[in-house]
């Protein structure tokens, strides 16, 4: 294809998308807009199955067998969330070993909020509700997302992460309605948890680099800053029905621009997390490279057998 | 039935449940892909529903106000009822296959004579179990036939597994006091009469997986009466953090 | 070798009386695995009552640059839908 051809491709392509048409994984599409889907649907993938981590840490300790069946089921459907997005990565002709790979190798990125520890049982509480309650500010937009099968993918995960954000927040409110011990317990995961939850919404909008080609491809509807500003003035009176303080001196209710005002976010720690060194990115990294190589002699077996059946089949069939 | 031996029947079943929960939740995130992760994942949520509805009406036995997570949580090692089996660690995926495969058929039997016993609670819970228990048998059996006659490797690993687990197999089929009583009333189930069922269909899985029966005749029990192997300590470590940690606390 | 488990789709009938719908796709060995995992992976909330399975390379589709040809004809046959005829108002329900 000449390069006059390409472009004109690409205007009735940009076009498309304009119009809030979707784009389907047969049609042509710029190379950019596969790689730039590849990139951000795979991070997704992986921040999903990352993030069974630190919750599968307490499916063992849940105090209570309600708690203990709610956790399951909810790191169960992060499995099966990663499993919707691998899946619509893979209709842009990757295989989700090479997504694995790009992970397992430290290419591919993945939400660095999962290389935080849970240390206490009210940190389950706390991840249901500030990291699902900020994940749910970040993908609902994505549900009209330009790209079909990502779109599609993301309406199931947002159906099903609705429960999510509320086993997280009832965990936090029976903490502060028991005992102080159990209250400061609930604290403690806030203070920990508050700031690499405003982290999960990226840069700040003059750092952020892909931001004008998201928002033209539906990636993104609305900035950093803004989701991070709705996510704020959302969660700070959950806070205060819950009676525990967020950690910032600088938070306060601005009446003039109906938002609350708050602090600086570190963002040294935010890029050293994200380059590797927070408190557990090896330990994650090592979980799932251990369990994707001890089951490797699984997942050949059961290819060996199914190539067995089909064999029989065919010499009982000619 | 007296009340109390009704309790320690039904702790009997119910602990199998729980430690066999147990030792599939520590799984979760850690299976060898993300559709076989889900899939075990859902047994361990089956078998934690059952345990519940068991641990409910021990509850209601033992009253003043005891709770499922009382019964649950607040024993000491020696009054867990399970049998060895299911405790085993989950050494590697054959091992978390076979014991599954090896408990399933035992516990589809056992479930499928619950339904007529006279006591209505347990009848009752057999009735909504026996589909969840009947998948998971036809689950791990399709997977030991994979692993079972998959390939060399997966062959020599599974039945290292079986050789490994096959011992304590017996123990599901012993009677102790509270079982044989249970049977006197006709609310507990025969467990003797399960075991030619039980031979001939694990019998026929393993060889469909080209694998074999292990011929050493010494078995291991002692889980009915509470002596545990040495793995128990530690599972019931991790599964009664929280209560021991902070007694006397909703969660 | 690649020995990724292959690829299926997945369609499932939610209750009798509705077609099977595409829901998703998952990776399987065989079938059966394929059902199981479906089962485990698309109907964990009840969303189904019958399951299909198929290996994605099954599938043949059509290329979107042929859309020209292979749709849009069918644009202009507005004689098929009931809106192209006429009828006097007084004639209410055909």
């Amino acid at each position: 294809m000449s390069e006059k051809e390409i472009k004109n491709l690409e205007e009735i392509f940009e076009a498309r998308i304009a119009r809030d048409e979707k784009i389907e994984p047969k049609d042509w599409m710029p190379e950019k807009y596969r790689q730039t889907h590849i990139r951000q649907i795979s991070q997704h993938a992986h921040s999903e199955i990352v993030g069974m981590l630190p919750e599968g840490n307490w499916i063992t300790r849940a105090p209570s067998l309600r708690r203990k069946a709610a956790l399951l089921a909810k790191v169960q459907d992060e499995a099966g969330h990663g499993l919707y997005l691998y899946a619509a990565c893979e209709t842009l002709g990757i295989s989700r070993e090479e997504l694995y790979e790009q992970l397992h190798s430290g290419k591919a990125k993945y939400s660095s909020i999962f290389n935080y520890p849970t240390v206490t049982w009210a940190d389950i509480g706390a991840i249901g509700w500030l990291v699902d309650g900020a994940a749910i500010i970040n993908q609902v937009p994505l549900c009209n997302t330009s790209f079909g099968p990502y779109a599609r993918a993301m309406v199931r995960v947002c159906k099903e992460e609705s429960f999510h954000q509320r086993q997280g927040y009832e965990i936090m409110l029976t903490l502060c309605k028991g005992t102080p011990e159990q209250k400061a317990m609930a604290q403690d995961a806030l203070n920990r948890w508050w700031w690499p939850s405003l982290m999960m919404f990226g840069p700040t909008d003059a750092e952020s680099t892909h931001t004008e080609q998201s928002m033209k491809w539906k990636l993104k509807r609305k900035t950093n800053d803004e989701l991070r500003q709705q996510f704020i003035d959302q969660t700070v009176p959950q806070a205060e029905i819950l009676g525990i303080t967020v950690p910032d001196p600088d938070l306060k209710w601005n009446e003039e621009t109906g938002h609350y005002d708050f602090g600086e976010i570190d963002w040294e720690e935010f890029w050293q997390v994200v380059k590797g060194h927070g408190p557990c990115n090896k330990e994650r990294m090592k979980a799932r490279v251990g369990a994707w190589e001890e089951g490797e002699w699984v997942r050949d077996a059961a290819m060996a057998h199914a190539k067995k059946q089909q064999e029989k089949k065919v010499a009982k069939a000619s | 039935m007296e009340q109390q031996h009704l309790y320690n029947y039904i702790l009997g079943i119910a602990d199998n449940n729980l430690i066999l929960g147990q030792r599939l939740g520590e799984l979760c995130g850690h299976g060898p892909n993300l559709e076989t992760d889900i899939a075990l994942t859902n047994i361990a949520l089956d078998l934690f529903g059952q345990v519940r509805s068991y641990y409910q009406y021990a509850a209601q036995i033992l009253g003043e106000g005891a709770t499922e997570d009382d019964v649950a949580f607040l024993r000491k090692e020696r009054e867990y009822r399970n049998v060895l089996l299911v405790e085993q660690p989950n050494t590697h995926f054959g091992y978390v296959i076979g014991r599954q495969f090896l408990f399933d058929v035992f516990h589809y039997l056992f479930i499928e004579q619950l339904q007529h016993s006279n006591d209505e609670t347990l009848s009752a819970i057999a009735k909504k179990a026996i589909k969840e228990v009947s998948y998971h048998k036809r689950f791990s059996g399709d997977w030991i036939k994979r692993l079972g006659d998959g390939t060399k490797e997966s062959q020599a690993k599974m039945q290292e597994a079986i050789d490994a687990l096959w011992p304590y197999t017996q123990e599901l089929f012993e009677m102790n006091a509270f079982e044989k009583e249970a049977l006197e009333n006709q609310v507990g189930v025969n467990l003797p009469e399960l075991k030619e069922a039980y031979d001939e269909q694990v019998g026929q899985v393993l060889q469909e997986a080209t694998l074999k029966i292990p011929e050493n005749p010494y078995f291991h029990k002692g889980g009915k009466e509470g002596i545990h192997t040495e793995h128990m300590g530690y599972l019931l470590s991790d599964l009664q953090y929280m209560q021991r940690t902070y007694p006397n606390m909703n969660w | 070798m690649r020995k990724e488990w292959p690829l299926w789709e997945v369609f499932v009938r939610s209750k009798n009386g509705l077609e099977h719908r595409h829901f998703g796709s998952l990776h399987a060995a065989d079938a059966e695995m394929a059902l199981e995992n479906a089962r485990d992976v698309y109907t964990r909330r009840n969303e189904g009552v019958s399951i299909w399975v198929v290996e994605s390379k099954h599938i043949t589709a059509s290329n979107p640059a042929d859309n020209g040809e292979m749709f849009e004809p069918a644009q202009s046959k507005v004689y098929r839908h009931p809106t192209f005829y006429n009828l006097p108002d007084e004639v209410k329900h055909m």
